[in-house]
């Protein structure tokens, strides 16, 4: 795991529960009339994703597979698991938001039977997920899988 | 070569009739009509070579240059028929100067590693900072196993080689310049033919990768005076898997070869194996026949087209493009020359306001608007742009104005969304 220790902020204070807000804003997009609405959406969620400090975008915590960039780091406490990511580029931090929203505070057992593809054919966003795609949220997914398995002492 | 195979009669400019005859074309995605604008990447591929694919596969296929059976003898004869056509197509000087190879990165790396023995540590290699990365890592695998030096062609601001530093660096007598005939980022075109006269004199080989030349300009090899003119089939309406490497006989025949083993050799025997002759020498194992006739029946589908006119169409469309997407507002264009003369071919870049290129891409297709974004394997000139990518739309023979008309209204829905 990626170590964060490169900032004063106490971990309990980075990795916390998601606003509440995002859930209603993950149901706003599977419900949007079309897929302006849909996009429109996704963007102002990745916007109530906190942004990471320069600091925090390290080589290390970079997720591969992205054209654009997007950082991810891990956290577990009390047997939960808890994410950080921010990206350089809207949608992917929306699509990034949308994952973290199904992840954020869930345990081992819960991340490890979270069916991606069937939660993102539910949003309407399957063709995002393909991991020909140069969005990277394939890895992004792997990533938060894996971190969570990985932890598991 | 004119002799051999005299050109078809060449049909008058329908361009409707053109496009009609690229089945990917026709289909929709969702609501909309594909529009592809990425044909830089690689192009759609028309019902002819298609159809020479499959009659070769349903008819003829068979191992060639082991000619002792019928079929054999057929795709042996197609085979090499394919390499006078492009001997003619580029006015080589023989058919023996076009080697089969899979694509222009195995060309260029043909090349590389070909002439290891020709160069010494400290020879200078010059190579083009807009080259897309296949034009760039052969190079400094060379450099690496000869201890030569690689030194960059500097970019005028608005991304032009300089011409000013190339006379410059050429007085240090570099022993090879690798250049691009266009730029597959940006869509710039180097004035080629000074450029290597330029070369020859200061006595250095010369490659062009003319990749994103080929399927927009007629190339004369023995006119740009080239040693090497590298090109891929599938960027001009051929396969994928099928590349040419067009070097002047005798550099060829000086070329070590990077594939060893079957097909290549005269006389194999424990004590001692002897190489057979250029073309073979150069081409070990079983070539992508079924790609070669393919790429034949491409050639054949160009030359029957009116290419002056073809090309006056590409030239008003990227004028049409470049103008309306500047009248959209929030749009930078990349490498837009000042003299009309030296007007981009085949790409546009672009990006706006400062929006990531990967949020355009994604909600361009969205409206089923194909484009490429990122940094187009040409990351030494996003960092000369300073920048961390950007979008490019291409266009080739069959795009049209309704095409640029339904990128140029997607854009719009994406700027709405974004800005």
């Amino acid at each position: 795991m990626t170590q964060i220790s490169a900032t004063n902020t106490p971990e309990s204070q980075l990795f916390i529960s998601l606003p509440a807000e995002l859930s209603t804003a993950v149901t706003q997009i599977e419900q949007a009339k079309n897929w302006q609405e849909k996009y429109r959406h996704i963007m102002l969620l990745g916007k109530q994703l906190p942004t990471l400090a320069d600091e925090f975008k390290q080589a290390d915590a970079q997720v591969k597979g992205c054209e654009s960039q997007a950082w991810l780091y891990h956290h577990q406490h009390n047997g939960q698991h808890f994410y950080l990511a921010d990206s350089d580029a809207r949608i992917v931090k929306g699509l990034i938001a949308i994952l973290l929203v199904a992840t954020q505070g869930k345990t081992t057992e819960q991340i490890s039977q979270f069916e991606v593809t069937q939660y993102f054919d539910t949003l309407g966003l399957s063709g995002q997920l393909s991991p020909s795609r140069t969005n990277g949220l394939n890895a992004l997914a792997e990533a938060i899988k894996r971190h969570a398995k990985e932890s598991v002492t | 070569m004119k002799s051999i195979s005299p050109l078809p009669l060449q049909a008058p400019f329908d361009h409707p009739a053109i496009r009609d005859q690229f089945p990917a074309l026709k289909q929709t995605l969702g609501d909309h009509p594909l529009c592809y604008l990425d044909t830089a990447a690689t192009s759609q591929k028309p019902q002819a070579v298609i159809d020479t694919m499959n009659e070769y596969y349903q008819l003829n296929n068979a191992n060639v240059h082991r000619a002792a059976h019928q079929l054999s003898a057929r795709a042996t004869s197609q085979y090499e028929a394919v390499r006078q056509q492009v001997g003619h197509f580029i006015n080589a000087a023989k058919p023996q100067e076009i080697i089969f190879t899979h694509g222009t990165t195995e060309s260029i790396n043909m090349v590389a590693y070909g002439l290891t023995a020709q160069l010494q540590a400290n020879d200078i290699i010059l190579i083009d900072t807009a080259a897309h990365h296949a034009n760039i890592v052969p190079w400094q695998e060379l450099a690496k196993r000869t201890g030569a030096i690689i030194k960059p062609i500097p970019l005028t601001a608005n991304a032009q080689l300089d011409l000013t530093a190339y006379e410059q660096l050429l007085q240090s007598k570099p022993k090879l310049v690798a250049l691009c005939h266009v730029s597959n980022a940006l869509g710039t075109v180097n004035p080629i033919n000074d450029l290597i006269a330029q070369a020859k004199n200061a006595g250095a080989l010369t490659l062009v990768d003319g990749a994103q030349a080929i399927a927009h300009l007629d190339i004369d090899v023995q006119r740009i005076d080239c040693d090497f003119y590298v090109f891929s089939g599938h960027k001009m309406y051929g396969p994928t898997g099928v590349g040419i490497l067009y070097g002047r006989f005798g550099q060829l025949d000086a070329l070590t070869p990077m594939l060893t083993g079957g097909e290549m050799i005269k006389t194999v025997s424990f004590d001692r194996t002897e190489y057979g002759e250029v073309p073979n020498r150069l081409e070990a194992g079983t070539p992508a026949i079924a790609e070669v006739i393919g790429l034949g029946a491409a050639i054949t589908f160009l030359q029957g087209l009116p290419r002056q006119d073809i090309a006056a169409h590409e030239q008003q469309l990227m004028a049409y493009l470049q103008q309306q997407l500047l009248s959209l507002g929030d749009i930078t264009l990349y490498g837009i020359a000042d003299n009309p003369l030296q007007n981009n071919i085949g790409s546009v870049a672009f990006n706006l306001a400062n929006e990531h290129h990967q949020d355009v891409g994604i909600l361009l297709d969205q409206q089923a608007v194909a484009v490429r974004c990122g940094h187009h394997c040409a990351m030494p000139l996003m960092s000369d742009l300073n920048l961390a990518g950007c979008c490019r739309a291409s266009i080739g023979i069959y795009t049209n104005k309704q095409d640029i008309d339904q990128f140029i209204h997607a854009l719009i829905t994406v700027k709405e969304l974004l800005l």
